[in-house]
Order: structure tokens, then sequence, then C-alpha cells
């Protein structure tokens, strides 16, 4: 009984060290089946109308199962990621995918928040360029706004000033 | 009977806010400061009354009053009494109640100040904050109300109303359905008051530019009054957005604490330019310049405060936290409408007041700096903001929906937040008004240098090869070695000045100047936060299998095995299924893991509960996907690897004390700044 | 102690330029606008009886077809009473409903006057077929391509049964579940005997 156990462990444990140095990353990967990570890299990049907003690699609902097990088997018939997906947006439209298509209507999506900035990068620019050409004139306008602040700030001054002597 | 009570006493909150409104205006356009007076003790008047009715229903949720229709709502009779309590914001009408009772505290606090030097505000913040919370007491008064009671009608028919209809009899259920399961959890009890508080405060600072604005007292003042304010504010949302995290990452399931979702977007965008208006007021302090940009600043926080529970709560969006559909919708689209034209107008008329006592002088100048933060910030805050919108956009003009996901915004705002750590970190070092690259690089070097090294040393021995990783760790790097050399720097002069050992002047360096100390703290805590923030984005890995009894299942380092699942009922009403599991790190046993799946019967909703182990080093982190109906024959399990992300929320605790060391109350500094010298001298 | 500066100090300083002023009131406006847009399209629910139901086509299943075709037109269906049931295979409640749909079908079927149209709501087709299998389930079923007739009607979940009569208006909306074959009966009959 006891040597019987003894042999049933060793067993598993060689077992188990096979499976951990053949296929580190899944347990269960057999040559032309997909193994769950095969499908999650996909589903992780879909969202179903079902729970909104929630990848469909971790959405604990019934439909969305049923929606991996369907990833499932069209990789088992051999389906390339890309195949899937436009099969997916057919079925379902295209807010199964995490980003909407480039193309019509949704080109906005993508061009504007950018445009946006650099509007805004621009506006500083010019304000920067203005301000080099001010730049004589203001010398005056430092030297009385360090006044102010010195009065203002008198301690921190105090700590700067020795500091700037500490590293002059 | 006792509901009726507290649904007349808002009735009375409700009047006495509109009071406030007309005596506010009425005394400031007559000079009659009486009017001004009653009009704050209207105000102040509100806050008892709220309480009274916060209270009873309270009272109501803990004593079982299933006879009114938000108890049987969100409570039932197996729920232990905090959460009793706290149901009191976990439904739509409660939660408006509690909002109006933080937010007749906050206006009632800001009233109780001196007004003696800005007597010319106090009649607008009191018009603002009135018409806020009467807009809010409304809500509940008119479409939301709490205190509604069951009816039974004598063809059997239940319904809902305030008032007994004619020829019925009051009816009351058994139990209640119970609070939402995943709202169960200390992170989610504190997460929306924490939340509600961040937005009621911001609505104080707003209400002073709003005064500011009308009164044509357009000079700092304003910002000077609500600094602290602002500070809190700033301080409560971010702990409500952290707590909220903390809950995705608890009990949502998905391996990680954000997943930019519409309504966590919609609380993320307040703080986002409540944070560019955080730094930029500091240039109006000092400069006198960007007035106008700041009123934009504040009047647009507020907006997203009202546009973000709006969006949260009138079913515009669809989420995991939205409300159920309500009736509020319009009302709240009007306010905002209202409000934003208003301020607008306002802003407009006032522009030429607001204008720059001061020019930029220098590209590298603080102010010029602190411009390039509020450009960043609101850069990601149009990110942001567009994608919410977008989704809404597209399905009015082409009729097809679409998702705006977590692929979008990382793109867009990943640079945009490198961007903001590294000027973090260059920015405290440019002086105001002028600094020069000569300057700067005197300041720089030395932590440049070290983080350079440290930089190596993260690829050599840490063997980190993403690109996007090396340079999230050299923004980290080189801001926390700046921040900290600031530190030290300062604490070192001041010791040699004050012949003091270096702790006692680092201690006491906080105390002179707290803003600025505990903002370079905030900012060492950010830091902390990135690192956990790069860990959990950059290297993140997961695996997936099912597993019989025995069998295990290897991530990296880990290697983990199924023992057991036990699937059984608890005393609340709850179906558990929990696995046990067994880790090993390295081939040495580590503990075991309890990934579970409760299933409540009340509200037929599940919830994923992952098995967590959490070192400072990393997270394992395991949820339990599925199971055989003969357990040990399988169960799947998701697995995993979270690096670093315990930086996150250890940084979020330094955070909150970095803001208490800035918004700790000092003496007014304005009666001090005459004897400066004397206190000075005192202090030496 | 101190002066309000309601009072411009220095000429220099200038309003903003009207130009301005009207890009900020259009945009703002145009914010305005779309989220009440927004907001009314999540108010009204579901589409009401009374409308006129738009066109819309929808593929069979393989092994489904109406009058020979394996597609349907909603517009060629004019002068018939429409029955569309929108369900899924993962829906529980529509499992209580669709012995009572296929019988009520199998009992009008005949008559030519009622056609009943399955539209299977973000479904996987392996689980759908199963689930049509064991409920026997013979008037025509097809998948809700890419959720279009599902937006148009504006549902709110499943299973949702939408009647339009013969001029193609809607005459009446079941949400949830049907209680019993009765109540189709009911329904229908009211209809037919217009």
């Amino acid at each position: 009984m006891k040597t019987e156990k003894k042999w049933l462990y060793g067993f598993i444990l060689a077992a188990l060290v096979i499976i951990a140095f053949t296929n580190p990353g899944s347990a269960f990967a057999q040559d032309n089946t997909p193994t769950d990570n095969d499908v999650n890299a996909i589903a992780r990049q879909m969202f179903c109308p079902v729970c909104e907003n929630t990848p469909l690699d971790v959405c604990p609902t019934e439909a969305c199962k049923d929606w991996r097990e369907l990833i499932r088997l069209k990789l088992t018939e051999g389906w390339t990621e890309q195949q899937i997906k436009t099969y997916f947006v057919e079925q379902y439209g295209a807010r199964v995918l995490a980003e909407p298509p480039m193309q019509g209507l949704n080109l906005l999506m993508y061009i504007l928040p950018p445009a946006l900035m650099l509007a805004g990068a621009a506006f500083l620019g010019k304000a920067f360029l203005s301000m080099r050409q001010n730049a004589e004139r203001s010398k005056i306008s430092i030297e009385n706004d360090k006044a102010a602040e010195s009065a203002e700030d008198k301690y921190a001054n105090l700590i700067e000033d020795e500091i700037n002597k500490r590293e002059a | 009977m006792i509901a009726d009570f507290g649904y007349g006493i808002f009735l009375l909150s409700f009047i006495l806010s509109i009071y406030a409104v007309f005596a506010a205006i009425y005394g400031y356009q007559t000079n009659k400061y009486t009017w001004v007076e009653s009009s704050r003790l209207a105000m102040q008047l509100t806050f008892p009354l709220i309480t009274i009715t916060s209270g009873i229903l309270v009272y109501l949720l803990v004593t079982d009053q299933y006879h009114v229709s938000f108890i049987y709502e969100v409570t039932s009779r197996s729920m232990p009494l905090y959460l009793k309590i706290t149901s009191l914001w976990g439904g739509q009408s409660g939660s408006l109640v509690f909002w109006s009772w933080l937010m007749s505290s906050f206006a009632t606090a800001v009233t109780f100040r001196k007004w003696d030097r800005d007597r010319e505000f106090l009649p607008w913040v009191v018009v603002v904050s009135s018409v806020t919370l009467a807009f809010f007491v409304g809500l509940v008064i008119f479409f939301e109300n709490p205190f509604e009671k069951f009816w039974q009608t004598f063809n059997g028919d239940v319904v809902t109303a305030m008032f007994q209809p004619a020829g019925s009899v009051p009816f009351s259920p058994p139990d209640g359905k119970g609070l939402n399961p995943l709202l169960r959890h200390p992170g989610m009890i504190i997460h929306p008051p924490m939340l509600y508080l961040g937005f009621v405060s911001f609505v104080i600072p707003f209400a002073f530019a709003i005064a500011a604005l009308i009164t044509g007292r357009t000079d700092d003042r304003w910002t000077r009054i609500t600094r602290r304010w602002t500070i809190v504010a700033w301080l409560f949302l971010s702990i409500g957005l952290i707590l909220g995290g903390r809950w995705a990452y608890d009990v949502l399931g998905w391996g990680g604490y954000w997943g930019w979702d519409p309504v966590e977007i919609a609380a993320f965008m307040p703080w986002l330019v409540g944070t560019a208006f955080l730094h930029s007021v500091m240039i109006q302090e000092k400069r006198g310049m960007f007035k106008e940009w700041n009123m934009i600043l504040i009047i647009l926080t507020y907006a997203m405060v009202i546009f973000g529970t709006f969006l949260t709560r009138s079913g515009v969006l669809s989420s995991v936290h939205a409300f159920a559909q309500s009736a509020i919708g319009p009302s709240f689209f009007i306010f905002i409408g209202v409000t934003l034209v208003v301020s607008t107008a306002l802003l407009i008329y006032r522009w030429k007041d607001l204008r720059s006592e001061a020019e930029l002088t220098s590209m590298l100048s603080r102010e010029a700096l602190f411009l390039l933060n509020n450009l960043l910030f609101i850069s990601i805050y149009i990110v942001c903001f567009w994608g919410v919108l977008f989704p809404l956009i597209s399905e009015l003009f082409t009729g097809q929906k679409v998702t705006v996901g977590p692929p979008f915004y990382e793109r867009a705002t990943g640079p945009l937040f490198a961007a903001l750590v590294v000027l973090m970190g260059i920015a405290p070092l440019s002086a105001w008004g002028h600094s020069t690259i000569k300057t700067l690089g005197k300041a720089a070097w030395k932590p440049a240098t070290a983080a350079v090294i440290g930089l190596l040393a993260i690829i050599f021995v840490g063997k980190v090869t993403n690109i996007y990783a090396i340079i999230g760790f050299f923004a980290v790097l080189f801001t926390s070695f700046i921040t900290l050399y600031e530190f030290w720097r300062a604490a070192y002069a001041r010791s040699r000045a004050q012949k003091e050992n270096l702790v006692l002047s680092l201690w006491r360096l906080f105390g002179k100047n707290r803003r600025r100390y505990g903002g370079y703290l905030i900012h060492l805590s950010i830091i902390l936060m990135a690192v956990g923030i790069i860990g959990l984005e950059m290297f993140q890995t997961e695996t997936q299998g099912t597993l019989a009894q025995g069998e295990s299942l290897t991530l990296g380092e880990y290697k983990i095995t199924y023992n057991d699942l036990a699937i059984f009922d608890s005393n609340d009403n709850r179906n558990l299924a929990r696995a046990t599991i067994s880790v090993e790190k390295n081939g040495q046993f580590v503990g075991e893991l309890h990934p579970r799946r409760d299933y409540f019967y009340e509200s037929q909703q599940p919830m994923t509960i992952p098995g967590v182990r959490s070192t400072i080093q990393d997270d394992l982190y395991i949820i339990l996907v599925d199971w055989q109906p003969i357990t040990t024959e399988g169960a799947t399990f998701k697995v995993y690897h979270n690096p670093l992300v315990n930086w996150l929320w250890w940084g979020s605790i330094m955070m909150i004390l970095g803001s208490m060391v800035a918004a700790w109350p000092e003496k007014d500094p304005e009666p001090r700044k005459v004897s400066s010298n004397a206190a000075l001298a005192a202090a030496d | 102690m101190q002066q309000p500066s309601a009072e411009p100090t220095g000429s220099e300083r200038k309003g903003m330029p009207a130009a301005v002023q009207a890009v900020i009131w259009v945009l703002l406006l145009g914010l305005l606008a779309l989220v009440a847009m927004g907001l009314k399209r999540t108010q009204q629910g579901t589409v009401q009886i009374g409308d006129k139901i738009p066109d819309f086509s929808l593929v069979f299943f393989d092994g489904y077809t109406y009058e020979g075709k394996n597609e349907v037109q909603l517009s060629d269906l004019q002068g018939k009473i429409v029955v569309i049931n929108f369900w899924a295979s993962w829906c529980i409640p529509c499992e209580d409903e669709a012995a009572a749909l296929e019988s009520a079908w199998n009992a009008y079927k005949d008559s030519g006057e009622v056609v009943f149209i399955g539209a299977d709501y973000v479904d996987t087709e392996p689980e759908a077929r199963k689930y049509l299998e064991k409920f026997n389930i013979t008037f025509p079923n097809g998948p809700d391509l890419g959720t279009r007739i599902s937006q148009m009607f504006r549902i709110k979940g499943v299973p949702e049964t939408y009647f339009i009569d013969k001029q193609g208006v809607l005459h009446y909306i079941q949400i949830g579940p049907f209680a019993s074959e009765d109540d189709i009966h009911t329904i229908l009959d009211g209809m037919l005997g217009q």
C-alpha cells in the first residue's frame, strides 16, 4: 500500500515535470487544439455587447463563454486571428472591436485629439516666440519680480541663497 | 409616518436653499447686508435639516422598514449593520440625499469663515452653492424620492407613491432585495463618499470663481481663499479614484485596476482638469498670469463634476457602474446647460479684466513649464472626453454602436503621462520668471547621472528589454532622484544655515513651506504609483488552463496546483464555489490561495473573487473561471502575474500624507506677512 | 482693505474678439445639442406602438426558409401580421416561451395571414442551432447580423416580441417571456379580428 502510494506520487511528479518542461504556457496544449491562452489572446481584444465595457476574455456571462467557445472552434478550423475578428464584426457589429475601425466617421475619432493637441502646442509655441521678442524688455521686470517674490517668500529665498552660495 | 416627516424636512431645506438664492441676490443688488446675512443663515440651516433627513433614512435602513421602496431595493435582513448604513449611497435616490448632505455641510463650512475682507464675495458664494444644493435636493424631491412607500390597491396591484392612493392599503414586503453584491466591498463602501466629497469640494472654488467674475474682483484673492479647498477636493477625488481601482482589482476579477470604462473616465475627467487647475493657480498667485486660463479650468472642473454625475446617472452611457435608467436625465441636462452658458457668458464679459499682469519671459521658466503641464493634462482630458463622447456621436450619425476601449486610451495617453512624469522632475528645478538651460542643467546633472546608472542597472541586471518600459523607468528614476535631491539640498542648506541636524531641518522644512514640500511628497507618491502602473501595464503575464485535481499550471516562476473545490451555501444567502490552490515559487511552497465564485440568490448575480498573493515584488492573482459538474475532474483557472502592482497602493497612501502636509491649516498667512522679518528672527 | 479691481487699469486690455466668442458659443451649443440628442435616444426606449416599422431583411439559418427563400424582407410581408421574436440561446427566460411560440406558429401558419420570425440576438451559431433543435423550432429563424434589427427596435433585452400589423405598424410589444400560449393567441386573434 505504502509503496504503491509512493509510486503514484512519483508518477504524478514526473508527469508534472514533463508537462512543465514541455509546455510552459499551458498544461493542456496539444498539437492542433487551441489552448485557453490562444483563445484569450484574441478574446481580450474584443468586447461583447452583453457585458459592456468588459473585455471578452474576462467576462463571466454565459453569452461570452459561448463566444470564447466559438473562437476556439474557429481556431480549430484553422482560421486566422484577422478572419475571426472580421467574422465577429459581421455577426455582431463593429462594437465588438476594442477600437472603432479606421474608416468613415470613425477617422474623426483618431484625428481630433491629436489635432487639438497640436493646436494647443502651437498656441503655446506662439506664446513662447512672442516672449522671446520681449526678452530684453523683461529683464528689468524679472528683477522686480524677484524682489516681489522675496518679500513674499523670504524664508525660501534664504535657503535658495544658501544653496547658491554653496554651489557657486 | 417618520418617512413623511423626513420628506417634509427635506422639502423645507429645498425651500430654504431657494430662498437663500433670492435673498442673496436681492441683498447684493440693493446693498442691504441683512438680506445677505439672512441668506447665509438660510444656507447654514439646510445642514441640520438635511442631517435630520439623512438620519431618518439611515434609521429606516437599519430598522428594516421594507414598506419604503428605497429600503426594499437596497437592503435585506441578512445584511450586517454597517452595510445597512452604507446602503444609503447604494442606490440612486439615497446617494442623491447623501450628496446633498455633503454639499450642504461644505457650503455651511465655507460660510462660517471670516468674511470681513471678502464681503462682496459672500452673496455669490451663497448663490452658487445654494443653486447647486437646490438642484440636487430638487432631484430627490421631484424625481427620485427615497421615502416613497408601497401601497396595495384593491385589485391587488402594488404601487409606489409618497401619499396613500385612494382605496389602497399599506403594503410591506417581508424582506428586501439586498444591496448589489458588487457593492459589498470595503473599497466600494468608501469609494462613493470619497468621490462625492471630491466633487462637492470642487464646488467651493467654483463658487468663489463665479463670485469673482460677477463682482469683478478678479485678482488672486479668490484663488488664495480656495487654495486649501482645492487641495482637499483633489485629495478626496484621488482617493475615490484609487479606491475604485482597488475595488475593481479585488472584486471584478479582470486582473487590473482600471478598465477605461466610460464611468471611470467620467470621474477621472474632473480630476484631470482639477489637477491642471491646482498647478496653474500657483502661477496666478506668484506671477499674476493666466487668470483667464484659471477661470476656464475651474469652470471646466465644475462642469465635469456635474457632467460626470449626469453621465453616470442618466443612463446615457451604459456601463457596469451605471445606475438604473432614470427620469433625472433631462433636468440634469438643463442644469448643465444653464451652468455652462452662464459661466461662459460671465467669462466672456470679464475677459478683458482677466488679462495677465506679467508676460512669459523664458521658455524654461517655471510658469512656462507649468503651462506645459497644463497642456499635457488638458490633452489627456481631451482624449478622455472625446473617447467617452464618440460612441454617442457614432450612434447618432451612423446608427452604429462602437466601443472605445483600453487600446485607444493607452496609446493616446501613455506618452502624455510619461512626459508629465519627466516634467514633474524638471519643473521644480526651474525658477519663477527666468531659467536657462545652464541653470537647469546645473541643478539636474547629478540626479540625471544617477538615473542613467539606475537605468543601466535595470536594463542589465533586471534584463528589461521593452523600450516603452525603459523610457518609463528612466522618467521615474530621473524624477524621483531630482525630487529627493531637492529635499536633500534644501535640508542640507538649512541645517548649515541654522546649525541643526539634518533630520530636524527636513522636518522644519515641511513646516515652513507646506505646500511646496507637500507637493513634492505627492510627486514622489505619483512616482511610486507610476512604478506600479508600469509593472502591471508592461510586464503583466497570464495563462489559463483547465486542471483536474492534483494537476498544475506554471506561469513564470510560479507553479499552482489545484487541490480542491468546495461548493456550499453560506448563511447570508450566497452560494460559494471556493477552490484551494497551492502555490509554489521556484519549487518552494509559498502558501495556499482561494479564488472563488459567489452567487447571490437575492440578486441572481455572480461575483468573481480572485485569490491574490501580494508582495512588494509582484502579485499572483488567480481567478476561478469555471468548473466541471464533478469538480475533481476539472476546474478552469486564469492566472495573472502582476509585477510591482503593490507600489500603486503604497504610493497612494503616501499621496494622502503628502496632500495632508500641503493642505494642513496654517495661521492666516496675510497678517504674518507684515511681520515676516520678526517671524524670521524668531525662527533663528 | 483691498480694492475691487473692476475697473480696467490699462487701455491695452482688450475683450475677447467677436469671432472667438462666436466659435465658443457654436462649440458649446453644439456639444449641448449632441448630449441632448443622446439623452433623447436613451429616454425614448423601444420603438413605440403605432410606429411604422422601417424595412429590414433577415437571412435565416441553414435549413430554414420562408416561401422557399432563405431570406425575408419586411416589405414583402405587407398584408400579413408579422411577429418578430428576439431571443438568444444563453437567455434562460427565452426557454420558457420557446415551446409556446412554436405551438402558436403551428396554429397560425396554415392561415397564411401570420408570419413568425425569430431574430437571434448576440449568439453563436452552434449554440443557437442546439437551442432551435432542443425546442423543435420550425418558424424561420436567423441571426440578427451586426445587431442591426435589434438596434432598430432599440430592444432592451431578450426575450422581446413585437407584433406588426398588416399595414406594417407596430401593434403590440411583449417585454419578457409570454406567460402562456394563450397570451399569444389573444393578441393575434385581436389583431386578426380588426
